[in-house]
């Protein structure tokens, strides 16, 4: 009993006993703090890449990919089939993605990932990463009238709006076509230069004057610059009226890959054609002839074709001027190149092929942590990317933004832009169309609970030329990153846990003068009768109150401090002038943490030992006194 | 020894551990020991058999006590002067088993005590005697009500002394009582005069009931009225409860108060 009062007197008493545990409750409550983040940002980030990445991932050695995925999924099924969930074919191809924010050319290198829309949620958490709710349910390449989330649906209530995200959908898609109609109806025509038309060139960067007395300035101008408007832009009077035309898309998206085999070069060009013979003022046919609209390269070949007929285009120019559609004139036009009415793509109420563009690629996050977008669900994209020909070509298409994939791995996206698999095997000559079978340059494996992804991988490798496929599992992927967190965290602990035991050096120093400073009323104790394991009670109870006190106290501040992190994060960047915790590098909109209370017990058990062990000597000094030496201390 | 009813007795009463204090010694009337008093007259409470001890200083060895025999009697109280340095100090401590001597026997009621296990004798301390010091030694985190429990404390168990706590704190009380010190009970020792404090001090020796007060110049640091008063006190517990008492003082007037007087000289006892 004496003990614990004495302990507990002493503890009441001895201020400077406390000031040597101020440091075994930073230690700790940095410790507990550190941990948390650390495993806070390594399970967040765990978390996503494993929703990114499936378990397995079996890979072709080649952008050509394997033929028939279908039949690689049944022999994959055949090694290892009981431990497997799921299974999606997907190609992946590097590709350059390109689009228009405010006439100028925002040019992004982008890893193109064909998915199967029916099997890819099966294999990961593609659709919880899209912004548009139905979306996330089942994803279609189709435009959404509009719905999407206008704020970040994975963050919690304080997740800063997404005001532009209102517009996204058809209804952003309308009021841009709307009003590139009207600054090109501003414009004056461009294409009297006689130097061709720089194709990088935006139209506003062109002399401002406007020569020809033909042309009616309301027109609609022809535009001259690729991909300045490119595809969307409207170039027919007969735009205006609405058309549902849900058939072209597809086949128009197709073409540039086909049309090189195609007899007729125009066939692939539908939103170039129409403006041949309407736009090109009869002295300059060649400059009409410029690259224009959908694809670059299927301009060149237009360009070559155009020159030979440039006379009878002539021809056709002025009536078509006054009257686009059908009622100028295909009657005028004798190889019959205008296109018929279905071909002729409207951008304000038609899309190209569906694209899910990783967000980061089309927004950048501001100091607020507010999302601001270069491009919404609706615009037009272009990506380029090699065919799967030897050797490979380049292949361009257009397609037209249908959601956002945010994972908030921001290495994820920033580089992935998804599109259905059917679509990238057609453009890059990966489809056999008279089996219907295509390849696939890798299969996603998700296995059922609880299976060994490294087993599964084993087993893989061993039944397929690893010459030919590569298997591995998202670890494997990830192994570097995840690794350096572990890492991290191990040398921070080892670290912060030395800062404990320098503190357990202070506790040692301080319990000596303490013993010295007690040595008398050890003495007393003893001549009462109470035993040297009693004093040595005393001194050990106090070092582990002591202790106790400490980690406590490092306890509570540690879990305030995690409690208001983010906050506290926000006092220290106003006081510091910058921001602690830039949401715009992370991606994270909180600082992430997570109290295990197993490393919790640990970093305080850790800690009450050092005071106890600090405590030792002193204590065994103070039990081995002389009673009679003790008294009679001075 | 010879006696085995002796025996008994002492290892019941203090040699044998038990959980319930002798804290009633104090005021248990001095008629209940009269039975004893045939038997005990035989065996001295206290008795030293060519005790010796001397003190190393590096080299140099002092010798302190030379073969000292000294017997304290039941309910004596004894007396023990000498001059400074002369080794009653020393004496004291051995008697009260804190020290233990190089050469010599130490016996209390005839059982040899001096050898015995550090924790008999931490028990033996802690029941059979109670000792009071020229400077008071009171424990100055703990009030006065505490300084008088500690010895309790040490003997009980956390659970037990909590469960007895009460009794324990009107019996602590009652001693200080006694003492005159009922207004002080919540005072640290520091806020108590130098006769406030030997009287705590002693109020602490009795609360465990002991057989045997030792006093190690009990009035060296008071005043001649707060000296008067503590010795007076003995005096008391003397006549009143047959407490045995074994003083060491300087002062040949203080030891006057005393049965017997023998004085240290060269390490050897002398008669006066």
């Amino acid at each position: 009993m004496y003990k614990l009062l004495l302990c507990w007197r002493y503890l009441r008493t001895r201020w400077i006993a406390l000031a040597s545990i101020v440091s075994v409750t930073l230690g700790v409550a940095t410790m507990i703090v550190v941990n948390s983040v650390m495993a806070g940002f390594r399970h967040e980030m765990q978390e996503r890449i494993h929703g990114i990445l499936s378990d397995v991932v079996f890979e072709s050695n080649s952008l050509i990919g394997f033929y028939d995925a279908q039949w690689h999924m049944e022999q994959i099924r055949q090694v290892a089939g009981d431990y497997i969930e799921g299974m999606t074919a997907t190609v992946v191809v590097p590709a350059l993605l390109t689009y228009q924010y405010n006439d100028r050319t925002v040019t992004r290198p982008v890893q193109l990932i064909g998915i199967d829309e029916e099997t890819q949620s099966e294999v990961g958490d593609f659709c919880k990463y899209l912004q548009h709710p139905a979306n996330r349910q089942q994803i279609s390449f189709q435009l959404r009238d509009g719905g999407y989330d206008m704020r970040d649906h994975q963050a919690g209530d304080e997740a800063p709006d997404r005001p532009d995200m209102a517009q996204a959908g058809w209804a952003h898609r309308r009021r841009w076509v709307e009003r590139q109609r009207m600054i090109e109806s501003m414009q004056p025509r461009a294409d009297r230069e006689d130097a061709p038309v720089d194709p990088f060139r935006s139209d506003a960067a062109l002399p401002a004057e406007s020569t020809d007395p033909l042309v009616p300035v309301t027109d609609a101008t022809p535009d001259a610059t690729w991909p300045a408007r490119a595809s969307a832009a409207p170039r027919h009077a007969a735009a205006d009226e609405p058309r549902a035309n849900p058939s072209e898309p597809a086949a128009w998206a197709s073409s540039p890959t086909g049309e090189e085999e195609s007899g007729n070069p125009f066939r692939g060009l539908p939103v170039a054609t129409p403006g041949l013979p309407a736009d090109r003022p009869p002295r300059e046919p060649v400059d009409q002839l410029q690259p224009d609209a959908s694809s670059v390269h299927a301009a060149t070949a237009a360009v070559e074709q155009a020159q030979e007929r440039a006379p009878a285009a002539d021809a056709a120019a002025a009536a078509d001027l006054v009257a686009a559609g059908e009622s100028a004139g295909a009657v005028k036009d004798p190889f019959d190149a205008r296109p018929r009415e279905e071909d002729v793509f409207d951008p304000a109420s038609e899309q190209h092929d569906g694209l899910v563009l990783g967000m980061a690629l089309a927004s950048y996050r501001d100091q607020q942590g507010r999302d601001r977008f270069l491009a919404l669900p609706g615009d037009d994209v272009k990506l380029s990317f090699p065919t799967a020909g030897t050797p490979p070509d380049v292949c361009h298409a257009s397609f037209t933004i249908v959601d956002f994939y945010e994972s908030k791995m921001s290495e994820y996206d920033a580089s992935f832009v998804f599109v259905p698999i059917r679509t990238l095997q057609k453009l890059r000559g990966m489809f056999d169309p008279t089996t219907g079978i295509g390849y696939a340059t890798s299969i996603q494996i998700k296995l059922r609970p609880g299976a060994d992804g490294d087993a599964v991988r084993d087993m893989l490798r061993a039944n397929f030329m690893p010459q030919l496929y590569n298997v591995s599992t998202w670890r494997d992927k990830q192994g570097p990153l995840l690794a350096a967190v572990q890492l991290e965290t191990a040398i921070l602990n080892l670290l912060l846990f030395l800062i404990i035991a320098v503190a357990g050096f202070g506790i040692l120093a301080i319990f000596f003068m303490i013993v010295v400073e007690k040595t008398r009323d050890i003495g007393i104790l003893k001549s009462l009768g109470a035993s040297g394991r009693g004093i040595l009670g005393i001194f050990l109870g106090y070092g582990l109150s002591l202790g106790l006190v400490g980690a406590g106290a490092g306890l509570a501040i540690g879990l305030l401090f995690i409690a208001y992190i983010n906050e506290i994060a926000d006092v220290l960047g106003l006081i510091t002038g910058h921001e602690v915790f830039d949401p715009s590098i992370y991606y994270f909109l909180k600082i992430p943490t997570i109290v295990d209370p197993a490393t919790v017990a640990w970093i305080v058990t850790g800690a009450l030992a050092i005071a106890v062990l600090a405590s030792v000597l002193p204590a065994r000094r103070a039990a081995r006194l002389h009673p009679v030496e003790a008294l009679r201390y001075e | 020894m010879n006696d085995p009813r002796v025996l008994r007795e002492a290892r019941s009463r203090s040699l044998v551990p038990t959980r319930r204090p002798h804290y009633v010694g104090a005021t248990v009337p001095a008629a209940a020991l009269e039975p004893d008093d045939a038997a005990a007259a035989e065996v001295p409470r206290l008795q030293t058999v060519g005790l010796r001890k001397s003190y190393r200083k590096g080299q140099v060895t002092i010798p302190v006590l030379n073969g000292v025999n000294v017997e304290v009697r039941e309910g004596e109280f004894l007396a023990v002067i000498g001059a400074s340095g002369s080794g009653k100090s020393t004496l004291l401590h051995l008697l009260g088993t804190l020290d233990s001597p190089d050469a010599g026997e130490i016996r209390f009621d005839g059982c040899r005590v001096d050898n015995l296990p550090a924790r008999r004798r931490d028990i033996l301390r802690n029941r059979a005697f109670g000792m009071i010091f020229q400077f008071y030694h009171l424990l100055p985190e703990f009030t006065t009500l505490e300084n008088v429990l500690a010895p309790l404390m040490i003997a009980d168990g956390v659970v037990g002394y909590l469960r007895r706590r009460r009794r324990y704190a009107d019996a602590a009380k009652e001693l200080l009582a006694t003492m005159g010190l009922s207004h002080r009970l919540k005072h640290r020792p520091r806020e108590l005069s130098g006769g406030e404090m030997q009287r705590a001090a002693i109020a602490r020796a009795l609360v465990m009931g002991p057989q045997v007060l030792l006093a190690d110049e009990p009035t060296g640091n008071l005043d001649r009225a707060a000296g008067r008063d503590i010795l007076r006190i003995l005096r008391t517990l003397n006549h009143q409860q047959k407490l045995t008492i074994v003083m060491v003082t300087h002062d040949l007037g203080n030891a006057e108060e005393a049965d017997r007087i023998v004085r240290i000289c060269e390490g050897r006892i002398e008669k006066v």
